[in-house]
C-alpha cells in the first residue's frame, strides 16, 4: 500500500486540516506541561536507582571477569557488563544528555557535562542527535540518522551500485555500532563528499580520538592487564560486552524510525513548519516497540520512540505513563500510531535494508514510501 | 547513622583514588561515580556532610550538627558555607554560617525557617539524623583578625547570631582574656537563641551577654527593649569607639549600626555580614520588557525588551551555541546566575539562583544575569 501525500500544502498535512494539526499540537503541549509541572522526587529517585543499578552491574561484571577462567563467571561477567553498558548508554546517557534531568540541578546528571560509556564523545552526540536528528527527524538530506551516512534506508536516496552492499554495511554497522556512531558524528561522509573541509574535522576528531583512546585503554588494556593470567579472557569478555551493547543499540534504534509505515520527508516539509506540524512529523516518523517493563528500561524507553520524539526532554520513564493518551489522540485525529513487537518491527527493518540494496523494480511515484 | 566502619571509610586512600590509574579505570564516570555505592559521604574532592544531631531551640528554628567528610578543610569563625540540599528532586543552595567554634571538626548550623524559604523550610521540617548534604569549603572574610582585638562588640539579630556565636565560642575555646560584649536582638523571649549557653557563659563572667527584645515588653530577661538605637549602645558598650564591632542580622539592624558608626566617624571599625538576598523578587506576572539582561562573561548588558535570552544575546553580537530554537535540543542551555525568567513554551517562571536555562525559550522578567 503506497500513497502520496502532498507535503507542501498545509491544508492536507498528513490528511489533517490545518486546524486539526494545531489542535493536535495543543493537546501534546498540554501533556508536556502537565508532566513538567509534576516533575519531582519520583523522577530523581528513579534515575538514581537506575544509575546505582548500572554502577553495581559494572563493578559486578568487571569483578567476575577476574575469575574469567571459570566459564560461568566469564559468562556472568559479560552479561553484567553488557547490561551495565546498555543501561549506561540507553536509559541513562541518551536520556540525561537530552536534558531530561537538567531541572534537578545535579552536576552528575547535567546534560551539558554528562559523558557515557561508549566511543562517541558526548559533545558531538548532543549536536548530531539532540539538535540535528530531533529537529529534522526523518527529513532525507537533513536528518543524518537516516542510514547513518552508510546505509540506504529510503527510496529518496538515489540508488547506486554501491548500495548492493546495504545488508553487509548494516551488519558491519551493527557490529561496530559505537564506532559507527562516533564516525557518524564526525560527518566523515560529508568530508568525503566534499561538503565539509578536512580542517573542520580536526578539533572534533581530536576530541573523538581522545575519548576512543580512553575507552579502549580501559576495556582492552588496563582491565585485561589487571586480571593477570586471565587477560585474554578479560579482553574477550570486554569485547563481547561492547558487542552485545552494539547489537542491542542498533536493533532498538533502527526499530525507532525504519519499520514499515514510518514516513520520510523532504526538505520542503521544514518550510514554515508550525509547532503542530512538527509534532505530527514526529508521530509519522517514529515507531514504538511493545514489550514488558524490563524491556522498556533496557531500550532506554526508546521503545516509546513516538513519545520520545514528541517530548525528547521529558524523563523517559514517563513515556509509558502518557503513551495511552498519545495513542488515543492519534486515533482521534486519524494519525497512524506505529507499534509492534520487537520481532515484527525489526523484521520489517531488515526487509527494508535488503529491499533497498536493489534499485526500484518498477517506476513509481517519487514521493516517500508510506503504508497505512 | 555513623558507625565505626563508615567513619573509617570517610578517610579513603586518597592518593590511590586520585591517581591516574583510578581515573583511567573508572572513565567516563570517574572515581566519584562509584564511591557513592559504598557511602554517600565518600568523594575524592566534594565536601559532603552527614547530619548527626537535630534539635529545635525555638518553634521556627532548627539546629543541625553536621559531620563532614575528609575533604572539609575547616573554617574560621564568622565564615559561611554554601549548603546544597535536594527538595522534591531539585537541588537548592543557600549559605549558612556555622555557629560552632572553629576548633571543632563538626559544623553546627542554626537555620530559621522562613515562610517562603525552600531550603530553610526543608531543613526545618525534613532534616533527620543521617541526611547527607553537599557543602562548599568555608567562604567569606567576616572573621576575627589575629592577634585578637582586646575589645569586641558582637551584635546580632535573629538567625544572624550564628557567625557571632561561632566567634564567641572560638574565643571561649582560646581562653580569650579581652573584653567581649555580646548583644542579641530577638522578637520575643521565646525567640532568643542559645539562651542556656549564653547564660552560663555570662554567669562565669567570661563575657558580657545582653539581650534586647523588639516585640515584647517587661520580660524579666530582657536587658533592653525595642530596636537598636544609640541609647542601647550607650547602655551596653559606651566604649564602642575602642572596640572592633561585628554585626549580622536583618538589614534594618545593620543599617542602624552603620549610621551610628558613620556618625562617629569610625565606620572602618564596624564589620557587617548580610544574608539578605540582594536581588528584588519580581512578581510572576511582571512585565517582561522591563529590566536589564547582563551577559556576565562577555561584559555586555542589554535592555530586556520582550525578547528571548537567545535573541537578546544574538542581538548583542554574541554567538552562543544554539540548535532547534524551540526548546527541545538543549544546545543553548547556559547558567543563569541570578534573576527571574519565564519559559515562553510552558509559561513557567523560575527565580532559582545558579540554574541552567534554555536561552531560546526563556524571557527575562526583570533583571537577569547569564553566564555567557
Amino acid at each position: 500500500m503506497t500513497a502520496t501525500v502532498d507535503k507542501t500544502s498545509e491544508a492536507t498535512h498528513a490528511g489533517l486540516s490545518a486546524a486539526d494539526v494545531e489542535a493536535f499540537g495543543a493537546e501534546m503541549d498540554a501533556i508536556r506541561d502537565r508532566v513538567l509541572a509534576d516533575l519531582g522526587s519520583r523522577d530523581a529517585d528513579y534515575i538514581r536507582r537506575i544509575v546505582t543499578l548500572q554502577r553495581r552491574l559494572e563493578v559486578l561484571g568487571r569483578s567476575l571477569l577476574f575469575a574469567g577462567f571459570i566459564p560461568p563467571a566469564w559468562l556472568g561477567g559479560v552479561a553484567a557488563l553488557s547490561l551495565s553498558k546498555i543501561l549506561d548508554n540507553m536509559e541513562i546517557g541518551h536520556n540525561v544528555m537530552h536534558g531530561q534531568y537538567d531541572w534537578m540541578g545535579d552536576p552528575a546528571l547535567d546534560s551539558r557535562t554528562f559523558e557515557w560509556d561508549t566511543t562517541c564523545p558526548a559533545e558531538g552526540w548532543r549536536h548530531s542527535h539532540n539538535y540535528v536528528h530531533h529537529t529534522f527527524t526523518n527529513v532525507v538530506g537533513k536528518d543524518r540518522d537516516v542510514g547513518y551516512g552508510v546505509l540506504r534506508m529510503s527510496e529518496d536516496q538515489p540508488w547506486r551500485p554501491l548500495w548492493l552492499g546495504n545488508p553487509v554495511y548494516a551488519l558491519l554497522l551493527a557490529t561496530f555500532f559505537q564506532w559507527g556512531v562516533a564516525l557518524h558524528d564526525l560527518e566523515t561522509d560529508r568530508v568525503a563528499a566534499g561538503e565539509k573541509s578536512l580542517s573542520e574535522l580536526a578539533e572534533p576528531g581530536r576530541v573523538a580520538a581522545r575519548k576512543a583512546g580512553r575507552q579502549a585503554l580501559k576495556d582492552y588494556v588496563l582491565f585485561p592487564l589487571l586480571t593477570g593470567p586471565a587477560a585474554p579472557l578479560t579482553l574477550a569478555g570486554n569485547g563481547a560486552a561492547n558487542l552485545a551493547r552494539n547489537l542491542w543499540a542498533f536493533t532498538i534504534i533502527f526499530c525507532g524510525h525504519f519499520p514499515d509505515g514510518v514516513e520520510m520527508f523532504d526538505e520542503a516539509t521544514l518550510e514554515a513548519e508550525t509547532r503542530g506540524q512538527w509534532y505530527v512529523r514526529q508521530v509519522l516518523g517514529s515507531a514504538n516497540i511493545e514489550g514488558g517493563r524490563v524491556f522498556h528500561v533496557l531500550s532506554g524507553n526508546l521503545s516509546h520512540q513516538i513519545e520520545h520524539h514528541l517530548f525528547p526532554d521529558l524523563p523517559a520513564h514517563r513515556y509509558a505513563e502518557i503513551a495511552a493518551e498519545v495513542r488515543d489522540a492519534c486515533r482521534r485525529y486519524g494519525l497512524p500510531y506505529n507499534t509492534g513487537r520487537l520481532g515484527r518491527q525489526f523484521g520489517s527493518v531488515v526487509r527494508r535494508i535488503v529491499r533497498l540494496a536493489l534499485p526500484r523494480r518498477r517506476a513509481r511515484h517519487a514521493g516517500p514510501e508510506q503504508t497505512r | 547513622m555513623p558507625s565505626p566502619s563508615t567513619t573509617s571509610l570517610r578517610r579513603p586512600p586518597r592518593r590511590l583514588l586520585r591517581s591516574r590509574l583510578a581515573r583511567a579505570l573508572t572513565t567516563p564516570h570517574g572515581v566519584d561515580g562509584f564511591l557513592g555505592l559504598v557511602d554517600p559521604l565518600l568523594a575524592t574532592d566534594d565536601v559532603r556532610a552527614r547530619v548527626t544531631r537535630v534539635r529545635h531551640q525555638s518553634a521556627d528554628t532548627v539546629t543541625l550538627t553536621l559531620t563532614p567528610n575528609a575533604n572539609w578543610t575547616g573554617f574560621r569563625s564568622g565564615q559561611f558555607v554554601n549548603v546544597t540540599v535536594e527538595v522534591d528532586g531539585r537541588r537548592h543552595t543557600r549559605c549558612f554560617s556555622p555557629a560552632g567554634p572553629e576548633q571543632s571538626g563538626e559544623l553546627e548550623l542554626t537555620v530559621k525557617a522562613k515562610p517562603d524559604g525552600i531550603v530553610s523550610r526543608h531543613l526545618h521540617d525534613s532534616a533527620r539524623v543521617g541526611t547527607v548534604v553537599t557543602l562548599s569549603q568555608a567562604l567569606g572574610d567576616f572573621t576575627l583578625p589575629r592577634p585578637r582585638p582586646r575589645r569586641l562588640l558582637l551584635v546580632c539579630g535573629g538567625s544572624g547570631i550564628t557567625p557571632l556565636m561561632s566567634m564567641l565560642r572560638t574565643l571561649e575555646a582560646e581562653r580569650y582574656d579581652g573584653a567581649v560584649t555580646f548583644l542579641q536582638y530577638a522578637c520575643t523571649s521565646a525567640d532568643v537563641l542559645y539562651r542556656d549557653e549564653l547564660t552560663s557563659l555570662a554567669a562565669r563572667g567570661a563575657f558580657d551577654v545582653r539581650t534586647a527584645l523588639t516585640r515584647e515588653t517587661d520580660a524579666p530577661e530582657a536587658d533592653l527593649e525595642g530596636f537598636f538605637c544609640r541609647d542601647h549602645l550607650n547602655a551596653v558598650a559606651p566604649d564602642h569607639a575602642d572596640a572592633e564591632t561585628y554585626v549580622c542580622g536583618p538589614t534594618p539592624l545593620m543599617d542602624a549600626l552603620a549610621a551610628v558608626w558613620a556618625e562617629d566617624g569610625i565606620g572602618e571599625r564596624l564589620h557587617a555580614e548580610s544574608f539578605v538576598p540582594t536581588r528584588a523578587l519580581v512578581a510572576p506576572d511582571a512585565d517582561a520588557s522591563a529590566g536589564t539582561v547582563t551577559f556576565a562573561a562577555s561584559g555586555i548588558a542589554v535592555d530586556a525588551g520582550g525578547a528571548t535570552l537567545l535573541e537578546l544575546a544574538e542581538g548583542a553580537g554574541l554567538e552562543p551555541a544554539s540548535g532547534c530554537r524551540m526548546g527541545i535540543c538543549h544546545t543553548c542551555t547556559r547558567d543563569k546566575t541570578s534573576g527571574t525568567v519565564r519559559n515562553i513554551v510552558t509559561g513557567s517562571v523560575s527565580d532559582r539562583e545558579c540554574e541552567a536555562v534554555q536561552l531560546c525559550v526563556n524571557q527575562p522578567v526583570g533583571d537577569v544575569v547569564v553566564d555567557l
